[in-house]
C-alpha cells in the first residue's frame, strides 16, 4: 500500500531536514538500504535510506526544500498504484507532520530510531511504536505486582521494548540497600555509547529539580571553582613527550581529559543525567571535547576516556577534531557524551563558565594555566595555576557532590599518580 | 537397564507385544521375510510365522484398509509404511476410516491399530521422501501422534500405542534408528501417551523439541551453557496429539521465553499450535515472541549443503535462544 515517507531523525539534535538532493528519482524502485535523497541536518549531511523495498511514487519536497520532522517529504508504494488520497492529504498544512511531533516519545524508546528510515548503516529495523510503550507481558505483570510505574523504565528490549531484566534492574535499583551498594561502576572495554542503569528519581530528588527549575530555567544550574596546581602535570607531559613523535604529542587538555574521567568513576553522581522519572548512571565516561569550528562549535565525544591512555586520548582528539573541522562527523561521534570540557586556556582565558550540554550533568570550563606566585610552607614561590570551573545540573548534583568531584579532580592533576590509584 | 538402539528398542517393543497379545499382528512392505527396509521386524517373521508378520504388496491404500478392516474385526494391527512419505497413499483409509470409525458406528467399532514408520528428513532423499507430516495427521480428531526422541521412549510409547484402543501414528526418525540409550528390561514397561517429558531442566529459556531435533536442543543447550551461562529447559511433548500442554506451559511460567524446534514445515504446524497455546495459557509469563525454528519454505532439497540448510539446526537453535533472551 502505498505510504507518506516522513522526513526522518537523521541527527538527535536535529528538528527539520533540507533536502541535498534526491538519489532516486520518481518512479524509479529502491531496496532496502537503498539511499534515498541526501539531507542536510543541523549537524551533516546524511544519507536518508530505506527501511524496506518499493517505488519512490512521488517527490513532494524537492531539492532545497525543508521539511520538519515526521512531515511528508514522498510517497512510496508499489508501481501503479492510486496516490490522489495521499497526495490531497498531503497538501495541507501537514497536519500529520504535526501529530508526530506532537507525540511524547516514551521514555522507553530514547535509544530507538524514531522515525521509519535510519541513518546510512541502521541499527535494526525499527517499527514505529506510536507513542506506545512496548512493554513484555511478564514485565507488564512484575511492574504491576511490585506497583512500578513503567514509565520510568527504560526499556532494553528490541524498539525499546521493557523486558524481564529492565524490571528485575528497577526493582533493584529501587531498594535502598542495592543503591548504596553500587556507588562506582565497572570499566568495560569501549565499544560506543555507555552503558547505563537507570534508579528511580527519589521524590526528593524530584521535588529539588521542579524548585529549582521553576527558578532558575529547564537546567538549574550552579558554578564551583577551584585552582589547581598544574606543576606536576607539565612535568609529565614533558616526560611522555620527550619519548613521543612530533605528531603525537600529548597535550594538557589531553591529560585534563583522562583525568575527568578517572574523578567521574569516583563520583557516579556526576557521571549521570536528570531523565525526569530516573537518573540515569552512565557505567563509562564520554567526554564530550568541545571545539570551535567556522560555524560555532561542536563537541565530539571520547568514548571511555577512562579506560584509554594519554596519547590515545590525544590521537582521538586531533583525529576528532580534523573531521568536525570538515563537517566529517557522524552523529554519533558528536552526540551522547556523559560529561563536557571547554577548554579556553589556549585564548588567554583565565576563568569562565561553560554552559552544560543537557542531558549530561555537568561540564568544566577550563582556563589557561599561568605561573602565579603562591606561598607554600610560608615562602612564596612560583606555580603554573589553573581555575576550573564546573557548571553543574542542580538536578542531579548538589553543592558538595559537585565540590567532592572538584576536589578528587584537582587532586588527580595535582598528583597524577592518583589517577591510576 | 540395557543400551539399545532405537531399532533395536521398537523391534523389543514390537515383540513383546506379540507375545503379550494374540490379536497383534504385523503388516506392511517387506516387514516379513526381509525384517524390515530399517530392521525394525527383524527377526519377528521367523519367530512369530506368516499369520503374525504379514509382508504386504506395494498398496499402501490396500494394506491400510486391511488393517483397518482387521481392526474392526477385533484384531490389533501394526500397519508399517516403509516412511510416512507413502503413507499419503494411504490417507483416505487413514484419515476417513480409521479415525472416523468409533464416531459414525455410533460407538460400535474402536479401532485399535498403530500405523508406524519413519518420519521427516532421512540422508538426501530429497523431496517426496523428506516430509514431516505430523502436523497432517494431528489435524484430525480420532488420531493420536506419537514421536519419540529416545530409545526408551520409543520403546515404551510403541507399546502403549499398540495397547490403545484407539488409532496411533506412530512416527520415528530414520537418521535416529541407529542412536543408542538406556532402556528398562521389563517386559511391561510402558510410557503413557499424552505426557511431555522434560530432557533438560534449565531456568532462563524453554526449548521444545520433538523427534529428531531433541538431540539437536540438547546440543544447543549445553553449548549455551559453555558459552553463555543461560540455563536452557528441553522439553520434549512425546505426544503431539493429546498435547501436553501442561508441561510445557509450566516451564514457559519458570524460564519466560520459548523457542519450537520442528522438522516439519512452518505453516500451520505443531509449532505454531504449541506457539497458539502457550499464548492462551502463559501470555502473561512470556518475556520475548515465542520463536520458531522449523524447516525452510522449499521441498527438501537433494544437494547435501542445501538439505542441512533447509533444516533446523544446532547453529539456528542457539541464535534463537540468543534471541529470545535478548543477548
Amino acid at each position: 500500500m502505498a505510504e507518506k515517507f516522513l522526513m526522518p531523525k537523521l541527527s538527535p539534535t536535529m528538528e527539520e531536514g533540507q533536502i541535498s538532493r534526491w538519489v532516486k528519482n520518481e518512479g524509479d524502485a529502491f531496496e532496502a538500504n537503498e539511499t534515498l535523497a541526501e539531507v542536510d541536518t543541523d549537524k551533516a549531511t546524511m544519507e536518508m535510506t530505506a527501511l524496506s523495498g518499493g517505488t519512490l511514487l512521488k517527490i513532494l519536497k524537492g531539492a532545497g526544500d525543508t521539511a520538519a520532522l515526521g512531515e511528508a517529504i514522498a510517497i512510496i508504494g508499489q508501481k501503479g498504484e492510486d496516490i490522489s488520497a495521499l497526495l490531497a492529504e498531503a497538501s495541507p498544512a501537514a497536519p500529520a507532520a504535526k501529530k508526530a511531533e506532537e507525540a511524547p516519545a516514551p521514555k522507553a524508546a530514547v535509544q530507538a530510531p524514531v522515525a521509519a528510515v535510519a541513518p546510512t548503516a541502521p541499527p535494526a529495523v525499527s517499527a514505529p511504536t506510536n507513542g506506545r510503550l512496548l512493554v513484555s507481558p511478564i514485565a507488564a505483570r512484575m511492574a504491576a505486582e511490585n506497583g512500578l510505574d513503567l514509565k520510568s523504565v527504560a526499556g532494553s528490549g528490541p524498539n525499546g521494548r521493557i523486558i524481564k531484566r529492565d524490571i528485575e534492574t528497577a526493582l533493584a535499583g529501587a531498594s535502598p540497600s542495592a543503591r548504596t551498594a553500587t556507588p562506582a561502576f565497572t570499566p568495560s572495554t569501549v565499544v560506543g555509547a555507555s552503558a547505563y542503569r537507570e534508579e528511580p528519581t527519589s521524590q526528593m530528588r524530584r521535588v529539588i529539580a521542579s524548585r529549582l527549575a521553576e527558578s532558575i530555567g529547564p537546567v538549574p544550574t550552579f558554578y564551583l571553582t577551584r585552582e589547581v596546581e598544574m606543576d606536576n602535570v607539565l612535568s609529565l607531559r614533558k616526560a611522555i613527550n620527550a619519548s613521543q613523535p612530533e605528531s603525537e604529542k600529548v597535550s594538557v587538555n589531553d591529560i585534563i581529559v583522562k583525568a575527568v574521567a578517572m574523578a567521574l568513576r569516583k563520583h557516579p553522581f556526576v557521571n549521570a543525567s536528570y531523565q525526569d522519572r530516573t537518573i540515569r548512571f552512565y557505567e563509562q565516561a564520554d567526554i564530550g571535547v568541545a571545539v570551535a569550528i567556522d560555524e560555532g562549535l561542536i563537541t565530539p565525544v571520547v568514548r571511555g576516556a577512562d579506560l584509554k591512555g594519554f596519547v590515545e586520548i590525544g590521537a582521538e582528539i586531533r583525529s576528532l577534531a580534523a573531521r568536525a573541522r570538515d563537517k566529517k562527523l557522524q552523529p554519533e561521534e558528536y552526540t551522547g557524551a556523559t560529561f563536557s570540557i571547554s577548554n579556553l586556556g589556549m585564548f588567554g582565558i583565565k576563568e569562565f563558565t561553560a554552559i552544560i550540554n543537557p542531558p549530561e550533568a555537568g561540564i568544566i570550563a577550563v582556563g589557561a594555566a599561568t605561573p602565579t606566585p603562591v606561598v607554600r610552607d610560608g615562602q612564596i614561590v612560583i606555580r603554573s595555576i589553573m581555575n576550573i570551573t564546573m557548571s553543574c545540573d542542580h538536578r542531579v548534583i548538589d553543592g558538595a557532590t559537585g565540590a567532592k568531584f572538584l576536589d578528587t579532580l584537582a587532586r588527580m592533576l595535582e598528583q597524577p599518580a592518583l589517577m591510576f590509584a | 537397564m540395557a543400551t539399545l538402539t532405537i531399532r533395536d528398542a521398537l523391534n523389543q517393543a514390537l515383540r513383546e507385544e506379540l507375545i503379550r497379545d494374540e490379536n497383534v499382528f504385523i503388516m506392511g512392505e517387506e516387514v516379513a521375510e526381509y525384517d524390515g527396509a530399517y530392521k525394525v521386524t527383524r527377526g519377528l517373521w521367523k519367530e512369530f510365522g506368516d499369520k503374525r508378520v504379514v509382508d504386504a504388496p506395494i498398496t499402501e491404500l490396500g494394506f491400510a484398509g486391511l488393517g483397518v478392516g482387521a481392526a474392526m474385526a477385533g484384531l490389533r494391527p501394526v500397519i508399517e509404511f516403509m516412511t510416512w512419505n507413502f503413507s499419503i497413499l494411504a490417507a483416505d483409509q487413514i484419515i476417513n476410516h480409521a479415525a472416523k470409525m468409533l464416531y459414525m458406528s455410533g460407538g460400535e467399532f474402536n479401532i485399535p491399530i498403530v500405523f508406524r514408520g519413519p518420519n521427516g528428513s532421512a540422508f538426501q532423499v530429497s523431496s517426496q521422501h523428506s516430509q514431516a507430516l505430523e502436523a497432517l495427521y494431528a489435524n484430525f480428531p480420532g488420531l493420536k501422534v506419537v514421536m519419540p526422541s529416545n530409545a526408551a521412549d520409543a520403546k515404551g510409547l510403541l507399546k502403549s500405542a499398540i495397547r490403545d484402543d484407539n488409532p496411533v501414528i506412530f512416527m520415528e526418525q530414520e537418521r535416529m534408528y541407529g542412536m543408542k540409550g538406556e532402556v528398562p528390561e521389563d517386559d511391561d514397561f510402558t510410557i503413557p501417551l499424552g505426557v511431555a517429558d522434560v530432557k533438560r531442566e534449565g531456568t532462563d529459556c524453554t526449548i521444545v523439541a520433538r523427534s529428531m531435533t531433541v538431540p539437536m536442543a540438547l546440543d544447543a543447550a549445553e553449548k549455551i551453557r559453555e558459552q553463555f551461562d543461560v540455563s536452557v529447559e528441553v522439553v520434549d511433548p512425546r505426544t503431539i496429539k493429546p498435547l501436553d500442554i501442561d508441561t510445557i506451559a509450566n516451564s514457559v511460567r519458570k524460564t519466560n521465553r520459548l523457542v519450537i524446534v520442528e522438522e516439519s514445515h512452518a505453516f500451520a504446524s505443531v509449532g505454531a499450535e504449541i506457539s497458539h497455546q502457550i499464548m492462551e495459557t502463559a501470555f502473561d509469563h512470556l518475556d520475548a515472541p515465542v520463536k520458531r525454528i522449523s524447516t525452510a519454505e522449499t521441498p527438501m532439497p537433494y544437494a547435501k549443503n542445501l538439505e542441512a540448510a533447509a533444516l533446523p539446526s544446532v547453529d539456528k537453535i542457539i541464535a534463537a535462544v540468543k534471541e529470545v533472551c535478548y543477548l
